[in-house]
């Protein structure tokens, strides 16, 4: 199953982690097969909320919500469970001076002759 | 059917129905699989029994009609829904099948599903509420409305907490298992909080229901995991409990430790939590609720109010703040120092208290009685007043409001002032 860990930060711990001690943790992650996908966001000032309504597109800057805490990068991992999951979201190296919101992901519910959307998600994955 | 067979079934159901409802949790992988799946069991055992007779295991044999019976229904709900993920589940259970038969009747493997159920009740990644909720809810067998009324919330959302509650173990995949050892002492401090609270929302609101259910989760943990802080948290129960009838006037006010008439005590409850407090504190690893049951047992034992072992009380706050060190525990300490050396020496501690604990009606509620018993009624009257803007709980505002009234009519220069603001 797969848990999206959102890391939060706020502008004071910003660049509390350097690069290279994240890198470190995802090459960890990576090697033990746990590992989907990660990225590192550019600072919530850099960010545009898009918006259709009426078939308009309307853009707004910055975030969706103006939190202390800001949206600072993701891992996607792969977990047996929630106490895995929260194992691994408690290595994440912004865990210490931030917070990392684990949440489950979940299937698509589509009929199973619909097509796919993704060859490699498939619908009801329980590896 | 014989009148004789259905009580057994009752009776079975009543004593039962959870230890059989926790393993079909395991084996159906779902909450709601299994409660149904429990119904169903029964229902069939109602029908089946009277013809064929009791079977010689009726635990393991309601496991294994309820797991039949639950992955029926997957299987029809299979039929009607098709999609991947019910045919996965079906199937998935299905397999467990041959592990299952071997491990029928293994009555350690049903004992630790009950002890599984509790853990994923009690995980530390559900609201506090939400875990007391689903507890009494699943590992007790309580409706959702005997909860709901426990804790006067409407049953609707007392319904909706725990819906939501169940919809998050499902979807984020909160594992069904005893936490290994790493994480176990961490993992069994929620679960004994959970029970504490039960309790004690039981013992504030004078619920016996609660309080009841608080013990018997404490006893069941007790045998499945006997670490020294079960054994204390069930001798600190069983103490207190054992006070229920003497902590009310027949009128329902609330009658302090020391006023109370201890022939009202119920005596075989203090021999088993003093015994149980002793064999906690004689083994390692003991913490908090082992020394709390301590001082409570010191307090069960003294003959007399005017003969309680205050020094020795006194000794064991002390190791409590030190393995708890929290400003409440602090002022309960305070209050033990009051009764060795004076109120003085009590009130000098609980002072510098009362900003830490802003919202806690017991710390005002102390310094008014350490003023009072030092003959400081102005200053008594204040804390009184203080107490009684923080209390929410009734009898304890009646309480505190009686021994404002008695101060105040001891202090006449207040007359005017013994309303109670």
């Amino acid at each position: 199953m797969k848990y999206l860990c959102l890391v939060y930060l706020d502008a004071e711990h910003w660049n509390a982690c350097s690069d290279g001690v994240c890198a470190e943790y995802v090459h960890e992650l990576v090697a033990a097969g746990r590992m989907v996908a990660g990225e590192p966001l550019h600072p919530t000032h850099t960010a545009t909320t898009v918006r259709v309504r009426n078939g308009e597109v309307t853009l707004f800057d910055g975030p969706f919500a103006e939190t202390r805490e800001m949206l600072a990068g993701f891992y996607l991992v792969e977990a047996n469970d929630l106490n895995e999951a929260i194992r691994l979201a408690a290595g994440i190296p912004p865990a210490r001076y931030g917070s990392i919101e684990v949440r489950p992901v979940r299937a698509l519910q589509v009929e199973p002759n619909a097509t796919a959307p993704y060859s490699n998600h498939p619908t009801g994955d329980r590896s | 059917m014989p009148h004789l067979l259905q009580d057994t079934i009752a009776a079975l159901y009543r004593q039962e129905s959870r230890r059989v409802f926790s393993t079909l949790v395991r084996l159906l992988g779902s909450f709601d699989a299994a409660e149904e799946a429990l119904h169903d069991a029964f229902v069939a055992a109602a029908e089946q029994w009277p013809a064929q007779g009791m079977p010689e295991n009726p635990v393991a044999w309601l496991v294994s009609t309820g797991r039949f019976k639950g992955i029926d229904r997957i299987r029809r709900d299979r039929r009607l829904v098709g999609w991947a993920d019910a045919v996965d589940e079906a199937e998935s259970v299905a397999d467990d099948a041959p592990i299952w038969e071997e491990r029928a009747d293994d009555a350690r493997a049903i004992e630790d599903d009950r002890l599984r159920l509790v853990f994923t009740c009690c995980h530390p990644s559900l609201a506090e509420p939400a875990r007391i909720a689903l507890t009494l809810r699943e590992v007790c067998g309580l409706t959702t409305e005997a909860i709901a009324s426990a804790f006067l919330v409407a049953t609707p959302a007392m319904a909706q907490r725990i819906v939501r509650t169940k919809a998050k173990i499902t979807a984020a995949r909160i594992p069904y298992e005893v936490p290994g050892p790493a994480e176990l002492p961490a993992r069994l401090a929620s679960v004994l909080r959970v029970v504490y609270l039960i309790f004690n929302e039981g013992h504030a609101a004078l619920s016996p229901v609660l309080a009841d259910e608080a013990i018997r989760l404490a006893r069941l943990l007790r045998a499945l995991l006997p670490d020294p802080e079960v054994l204390g948290l069930l001798a600190l129960l069983l103490l207190h409990d054992a006070r229920r009838d003497a902590r009310l006037t027949r009128d329902g006010d609330l009658v302090p430790l020391e006023e109370q008439d201890r022939s009202l005590w119920r005596h075989d409850a203090i021999s088993e939590g003093c015994a149980l407090a002793e064999a906690a504190l004689s083994r390692p690893g003991f913490r908090a609720y082992a020394l709390q049951a301590a001082i409570a047992a010191l307090h069960c034992e003294a003959p007399s109010a005017a003969d309680t072992d205050w020094p020795q009380i006194v000794g064991l706050y002390d190791a409590l703040l030190r393995v708890e060190p929290s400003p409440v525990i602090a002022l309960n300490r305070a209050v033990a120092i009051a009764m060795r050396d004076g109120s003085e020496a009590g009130l000098a501690l609980i002072e510098p208290l009362l900003p830490l604990l802003p919202n806690y009606h017991a710390a005002p509620a102390a310094a008014a009685d350490l003023c009072r018993r030092a003959g400081r009624l102005v200053d008594a009257q204040a804390h009184y007043r203080a107490a009684l803007a923080l209390v929410r709980q009734d009898t304890e505002r009646r309480f505190l409001l009686r021994r404002l009234k008695e101060v105040s009519l001891a202090n006449p220069s207040s007359w005017d002032r013994t309303d109670g603001g």
